[in-house]
This record gives structure tokens, sequence and C-alpha cells, in this order.
């Protein structure tokens, strides 16, 4: 079930842009209200209640007009999705963002449109767009953000470019929010410059990863990916002075017909230059974005590619690197590797088949992205009987335990 | 590999436009060896490896290996050679050959002291105990203990190892007890990470000395050489009873200070070569779950040269391959056990870390990582060194703790000329062995049997015994079955590593 993550109404006034604010249905002391959007279903408070508020958003009509109202927003198309804690953005042409979840274990923040890469497969496609104004918005987000919040990704685009502005949102969140883990997603380019991995280092932020994907062994392979000229070696120098300055990196690689052949080795390659990596992440591909377009290119069923998935997360796992295999459903992973599968998927997008519904590893299983079922599934989904998974099928190729046996040798590719 | 065109219409260019431009691939350093009638195997300095077919190398050497080609792209990957210009390859390179020699870091860390030569056995293959009651000639002095914990404080090493040797050092119990109370008290201010260890045959063990033993969290490490009749006939005592005792006083230190704080080492002696088996099946029996089938060493033996050396040599060789065959077959059948040699080999081989084994580095460990004060003040380069000198050549003394200052004794000409001598790197011999990045040098060895620091390696028991276990080990990584291959892995990712990975590099300024 996915969940809506925007709504719109109308706006009862012209009003700036750039309010945020935490829903609450509730009265609030007026000293309270700068930082909350107050909701309204069929109540009508009065003036002197609602004075003070970031904003207002109203589930019906709302006609009263008066000078000490903040912005109202009304006749909105739905609100059921808004929760008490939660962080929205109120736009004044009547369009109501969610920046944040409090029930959500997935919050991100997008720092950003643009990219300085062009990957092949990206879900999210950058813009070329100036978005710096966007930087106080995200300042604003972390005051709003519940401190009691587990985890916080920053994601784009690329936040890098945002350069020194990064640094501040990395200072403002260990400073507001010092209980919260920081997960960013980078593809890591700009820590080719050391002195931007120290200053990030100097932040001392007392639990950070940096998110970093790295789709081949090769240089040209990992080109072509990115679409980017150089980025190969930008990035494994930027994981290196990461790992220099002691800021916990994490590897991520999307797993195509383009970066699959070669799985086995970039494990190799992760192990012997980047063994600090505190994480590794072997992930199916999204549906999304460019990857729509190129889909055909891309895909290859995840069933056909357990032999090279299965050497890769074993061979890291035996040599202390921790593995994890995202986005892939549990029927389609080799068993031995069922206990390194992880329920990846943020829950906004986040979906089953009816299929689905007969299996019995269905709450253990990451199910899919909404974008996969709307487009491509593995064609080998099938519901799992508790008992019987525990049992190798006799239909599974490679069932049998070789794939350890060929580290630490190449692996043979087997596909074409 | 499928170079597919990626939306033709769209914005997305092809693999082809993102390789390098054609040009001549430079070769990085590496060494190889005819492996077989078909195949080389290729090392690099940081130790990864790969065996390709001979035609492959051929191609590669005359810089003619197609760049589409498997072999091409394997050997770009483990930096074997570099496209275009980037220096990429070298920066990971320059990383994981600072990993891999990180064992320089912070000098000396392993510091022996023999605090006593009396012992109560007269075992065959040792030159330098001392049955005798005589405590004033033979007994480390505390004046010469404080002396020497001053200069084991002088070395930046953050992390310490304290070995107590002797003779039997549990002989002189009273100094153990009084350095290890000395060292823990200056560390108050010093802040280093300690580690003690006591080398003992066990025999004067007391509860006591135990309770002390645990209470500041010494390990202990003993001897035995294998079943009793070996045991006994190589380390006799009176009474003839040393296995029993070892294996009684065992059973006590393991119960007071815990199963895996006491480990045992075997010294292979020339006996010891028919039963390698016996030998594993013993320290099964005895609850251990792992046996260093270490090489035998030149000082308890009539020194043998040339053919003699090398026959001696072979023999090892020929014990050791029977002990690991029987210990892996131990492991097919579920008994967990290890070969330490084997796994300090493999973490070389298959691991981008260094290892603390001080006896095979390039430049050799001795002085460097490790040092000996003897009983008498004089500081050694290695616990074969002192050796030598009560064997009448003091070759590698150092200096004196009393009369020396650290200065002297860790800068000076003796030091320095070993270590000069013992890089592998700029050895004749070494320096194009394809094994080089997982061996070292033994100056000490090779001035004992050769007469010379450097030494001739076509006739080096040193060499042969070395360059035969790396055969036969990467002889199983090759065509050993898979479960002998997944054990193998397996012991070289067990130990944890000693350092970790170093990647200091020049630093680029801001985008």
């Amino acid at each position: 079930m996915t969940i809506p993550l925007h709504t719109h109404g109308r706006p009862l006034t012209a009003f700036p842009a750039g309010i945020l604010g935490r829903i609450t249905r509730r009265s609030l002391e007026a000293g309270n209200r700068p930082d909350h959007v107050r909701l309204l279903r069929s109540e009508h408070p009065s003036v002197d209640e609602l004075h003070g508020h970031a904003a207002v958003l109203a589930e019906g009509p709302f006609e009263m007009r008066d000078e000490a109202l903040p912005p109202i927003v009304h006749s909105l198309r739905r609100m059921d999705h808004l929760t008490e804690g939660d962080v929205v953005a109120v736009n004044p042409n009547g369009y109501i963002r969610t920046l944040y979840r409090i029930e959500s274990g997935h919050n991100a923040l997008f720092a950003t449109d643009r990219c300085n890469s062009y990957c092949v497969m990206c879900s999210q496609p950058p813009k070329p767009v100036d978005d710096s104004e966007r930087i106080a918005e995200h300042l604003r987000l972390l005051d709003l953000i519940d401190p009691g919040t587990r985890e916080l990704g920053i994601t784009g685009g690329e936040p890098t470019l945002l350069k020194d502005d990064l640094l501040r949102i990395i200072a403002k969140a260990k400073e507001r929010l010092p209980q919260t883990a920081l997960h960013i997603l980078s593809n890591g380019r700009l820590f080719y410059y050391g002195s931007f991995a120290r200053r990030l280092a100097r932040i001392e932020h007392p639990d950070v990863m940096i998110g970093i994907p790295l789709y081949s062994d090769l240089d040209s392979i990992h080109d072509f990916v990115v679409q980017a000229r150089g980025a190969f070696d930008e990035t494994v120098i930027g994981l290196q002075n990461l790992g220099r300055h002691g800021v916990p990196v994490e590897i991520r690689v999307v797993i195509h017909r383009h970066t699959v052949d070669r799985l086995p080795k970039l494990a190799e390659f992760i192990y012997r230059n980047f063994t600090f990596a505190a994480h590794v992440a072997l992930m199916a591909l999204e549906p999304m974005g460019f990857a729509v377009p190129n889909l055909e290119q891309l895909w290859i069923d995840p069933w056909e590619y357990q032999t090279e998935l299965r050497e890769a997360t074993l061979s890291l796992a035996a040599r202390g690197m921790k593995p994890s295999i995202y986005n892939h459903q549990l029927c389609v992973v080799p068993k031995e590797l069922r206990p390194f599968c992880r329920k990846s998927i943020s829950d906004w997008k986040n979906a089953y088949l009816p299929v689905c519904d007969r299996c019995d590893l269905k709450g253990e299983c990451g199910g899919f992205f909404a974008s996969s079922v709307k487009r491509r599934v593995s064609s080998h989904i099938r519901p799992q009987a508790a008992l019987a998974s525990m049992l190798p099928l006799p239909d599974e190729p490679g069932s049998s335990a070789t794939s350890l046996a060929m580290w630490p040798y190449a692996a043979k590719a087997t596909r074409g | 590999m499928p170079l597919t065109v990626l939306s033709p219409s769209g914005p997305f260019r092809p693999l082809e436009h993102f390789l390098p431009a054609p040009a001549e691939y430079r070769l990085l350093p590496f060494r190889f060896l005819r492996w077989d009638a078909d195949e080389v195997l290729l090392t690099n300095d940081v130790g990864e490896f790969l065996f390709l077919p001979d035609a492959a190398v051929r191609d590669l050497v005359a810089h003619r290996l197609p760049r589409e080609s498997p072999a091409f792209l394997d050997l770009k990957a483990r930096h074997f050679l570099a496209e275009g210009g980037s220096d990429v390859p070298l920066e990971l390179l320059a990383t994981k050959y600072r990993t891999k020699k990180s064992f320089l870091d912070g000098f000396t860390r392993l510091h022996l002291f023999v605090v006593t030569l009396r012992c109560d056995h007269s075992c065959r293959y040792c030159q330098v105990s001392r049955v005798t009651e005589n405590k004033s000639l033979y007994d480390m002095s505390r004046d010469t203990a404080e002396r020497s914990i001053d200069l084991m404080f002088r070395s930046p090493a953050p992390a310490l190892k304290i070995e107590f040797q002797g003779g039997e050092s549990l002989l002189n119990f009273d100094l153990v007890q009084w350095i290890v109370e000395r060292v823990e008290e200056r560390n108050q201010a010093e802040g280093r990470l300690l580690e003690f260890v006591v080398a003992t045959n066990l025999s004067p063990l007391t509860d006591p000395m135990l309770e002390f033993l645990r209470d500041h969290g010494v390990l202990i490490s003993t001897s035995l050489d294998g079943p009793d009749y070996l045991h006994d006939s190589n380390r006799p005592r009176r009474g003839n009873d040393s296995h029993a005792v070892t294996i009684e006083n065992l059973r006590r230190a393991r119960e007071v200070l815990g199963h895996d704080r006491v480990s045992a080492i075997m010294t292979t002696s020339q006996a010891s070569l028919r039963y390698p088996r016996e030998i594993i099946d013993e320290y099964v029996r005895q609850g251990f779950d792992a046996v260093f089938l270490r090489p035998i060493s030149p000082y308890g033996f009539a020194v043998r040269t040339g053919e003699a050396a090398r026959y001696q040599a072979l023999e090892f060789l020929e014990f050791y391959r029977q002990g690991l065959d029987y210990i892996i077959e131990l492991n097919r059948l579920g008994t967990p056990f290890v070969e330490v040699y084997a796994q300090i080999l493999l973490t070389k081989i298959l691991t981008p870390f260094a290892t603390g084994y001080v006896d095979l580095q390039s430049p050799a460990g001795t002085g460097i990582s490790a040092v000996v004060y003897n009983y008498d003040g004089d500081v050694y380069a290695s616990d074969e060194s002192r050796m030598l000198a009560e064997m009448g050549d003091r070759s590698f003394r150092l200096g004196n703790v009393h009369a020396d200052r650290y200065e002297d004794i860790f800068g000076g000409e003796i030091l320095h000329n070993l270590i000069y001598q013992s890089v592998t790197e700029a050895l004749p011999g070494c320096s194009d062995c394809v094994f080089l990045p997982y061996c070292g040098a033994d100056p000490v060895f090779h001035h004992r049997t050769q007469q010379d620091l450097v030494g001739h390696r076509p006739t080096s028991a040193f060499c042969t015994k070395n360059m035969g276990i790396l055969r036969h080990l990467f002889g199983l990584l090759r065509g050993g079955d898979d479960f002998t291959r997944e054990l193998l892995a397996g012991w070289a990712t067990d130990i944890a590593p000693e350092r970790p990975q170093d990647v200091a590099a020049p630093e680029r300024t801001s985008p």
C-alpha cells in the first residue's frame, strides 16, 4: 500500500512561499503556534484560536476572512494521510507537500534536483534548476522534525552539489537532532577533493553514513552507467578520502544487465580497495525515471543472476564485510541469502502482488517497488510455504553450495 | 560483454564512448611464475594474484593483449596494468601497499624479557638453558629489568607485547611479577595497549602464580611437541615426565585462566618429522583448535650446509604437507582445526591486511618489530640472535641496557645493516620471486647457515621451505576441492586485522 505525499486545496488569500510547519489538530498555546500548521476537519474555531499558526489547512470550505488569520488552504482533496507531528510545506498555489512523516522510518531531505551524473537507470532524474533557495527550507525542516527520529536520509539529486550548504545542513542536524542517524546518498565524486571530505569529518556528526554507488571494478563500465567520463576515478578517490578521514561509508551497487557480469569481481575489488566500508548494499533496479525508457536494455530477471548474487554476497560476508541485499523478493534469491535481505523499499512506494497474499513469507519479505508492480517483476514470483522454504527447490539453479568455493578466484562469467 | 546502445534517440551515450582512448597500456609492477604447462601465476606488490593462460601473459608483456579480453579486464581491475593517464590505479595501489606494510608503523612492538636462563629441562634443540641452582649468574636483576622497561617505553608503538622467556621463566617468577606491576604502573602515564605473555614449560607452576597471571590478564604460551614418546624425547628432564607434567599443569592453567588463555607451540625436531599425524592428534586430544607446524630451526641441529641443508628442508616440507593434508581431513570430518603457518600465509594472500608475524617480513622484523632483553642486559635483534650469542657468535648483539642509549641500540650500525640486508624487494633471488609479497627475509638464519646476511637462495633452506609451502597452498587454492578452498579462505579471514586500512594520501584542494 503506497502512501500519498501530497495533497492540494484552495488558498483563501495570497501568501508567500516557503511556509513549513508541523501538523497539529490540537489547540495550542500562542507561543507554540508559529511552528505548526493547524488542521481543521469540521470544526470552526475563532480567529483568536487560529491566529499565529504557520498556516491552517481546512478539509471543508472556509469562508471567514480576517487580517489576523494565518495563510489558509481549504477544501483539501484529502488530509487523512497527515498525522500529528508530520511536517508539510504549504505552497501559495494550494499544494501541500509532506516533507516528513513522524510514523515513517524512511524520511529523507531532498537536497537538490541537480546532479553531476546522469545514470542510465536513475529513478529520480535530475533537473538542471537553480534550487539554491531551498537551503532555507532544508534548515527550517531540521527545526521541525521530531528529535526522536531514528534516521533521516539526505538525498537528491546530488547533495554534495550544495557544497558548503550541505555541511551547514549536517552541522545543524548534529545540533538539532543529535539522536538521529544521518544517511546521505551521494555519488561521492566531490569527495575527490580531500578538503571537502575533511571538512565534513570535522563536523563530527555522531552518526553519519555516506552511501556511495560503485557499479563496476572497471572505470569504463562505471562511467557508462553514470554517463560521466572520469566519474569512476573521482568516486574511488572520494571513497578513499572519506575512509581516510574516518567518515563511515556504504557502497551501493545497482544490479542490472550492465553491472551483473562482474558483480563477484566488484565484490573482490571493494574488499581489496575499500575494506573500511561499513556496509555494502546490493540492490535490484527500481523501474522509475530513466530506468523506464531504458528498461529493455537494463532489465535482467533476478532469478537469472542468483549465482552472481550468491558469490558476491557470501564472499563479502565471509571476509567480514557487511553485505545486504535490497529490493529483492525472497522467492527469487537463493535461500542461503535470505538472511541478507532487508526490507529496503520506503514504505510510501512499497507494494506486493496479489499472489503474495498466499505466501507464508510475506511478512518477512520486502516486496516490490510500486513501479516494479506496474512495469516489470521477475517471472519467478511464487508463494513460499514456510516449511518448504527450508528446503532447496529442485529447479533452483546452482542451489548446491558451490559459489563460495569459487572465491577467491574470478568467477567465470556465465552470461554472454 | 554486451555493449548495448541505450535509447539511441535519447541523451545516453553507449559504453564505447566511455572507454579510454585507444593507446598503449602501461604495465604496473608484478611478478610471475610458470605454474604448469598451460598457466602462469602472477602476483602484484600488494598480494593480489591471478592465474592466466600462458598465451595471455605473452600477449600482456608484448603490449598486444586485446583490451576487451577477460584477462585484460581482470588485470586492469586488480591493478596489474593501467590505461590512459589516470593516477588513480597508483593511488589505490599506494593505499593497499601502505596497508600491507603497516607492520612497520609504531616500530618495535614485541619485547622479549629473558628473565632467567635456568631451566629444569635440557631440551635437545635449546642452546641457552642452564640446569643450575645458581640464581646470581643467570637471573635478570631488577636493575636490568628497569633499564629494559625504560628502553621499551622509548619505542613509539601504541601497542606493546611483553613476552617473558627463559630458560624457564617461572623459575624467576618474582621478577615476572615485578615487571608486570612495574610496567602497569608506568603505563598509567604512557597509556599504551599492553599484552603480557609468559612462555613456560609449566613445571614450576603454583596456584599463587596462576592467580597473579589471571588477575593481570597474562597469557600463557607453553610447549607441546606431540605425544609423550616424542615430547619426552625432545624435552628431557629429571624423571623423564615432561609430557605428563605439561598436560596436568595445562589443565590447571586453563581452569584458572580460561581455556583460550593458554596456547601451545611445538618445535619441529628431526625426530618430529616422522610423526605429523601423531602430533596433530595430540593437539586435538589436548583440546587445542590449532597447531603451528613451525619450520625447523637450525639452532638445535648440527648446522648443515649445501645439499644436506636442502635435504633437511625437503624433509620438513614433506612433513608439513602430510600434516596440512591431515588437518584438512580432520576439518572435513567435522573437527574445526587450524594450521597457523598456513593461516598466516593465507592472510597475506587472500586479504589486504598485514599480519603481526615478525618472522616473515620485509624488511625483517629483527629489532624493528621485536627485540630481546637478555638476562645480563644485552639487547639482541631476535631470540635466534641471543641463541647464536650463547653459541659464541655475538654478531647481533645490539648493545647493553646499562651501557648504551636507545638511539645507539636501535639506531646503530648492526641494526641498520640487518635491515638494509633484509629488504626482499632488493635481494637477489627474492626481488623477482612471485611469492615476494607473502614472504620475508631472515638475515640471522642466513648468517648462521650461509655465513652471509643475504644468503644464496637456490641453496637456502629458508627459501626452499617457504617456496615449497607457498607453492603447496597456491596449489590447493587453484586445484583443491571446494571444501578445501572454502576452509583455507575461512582461515585467512579468521584473523582480525592487525591494523585498519591505511588510506593516508595527498589532499586535493576544494572544487
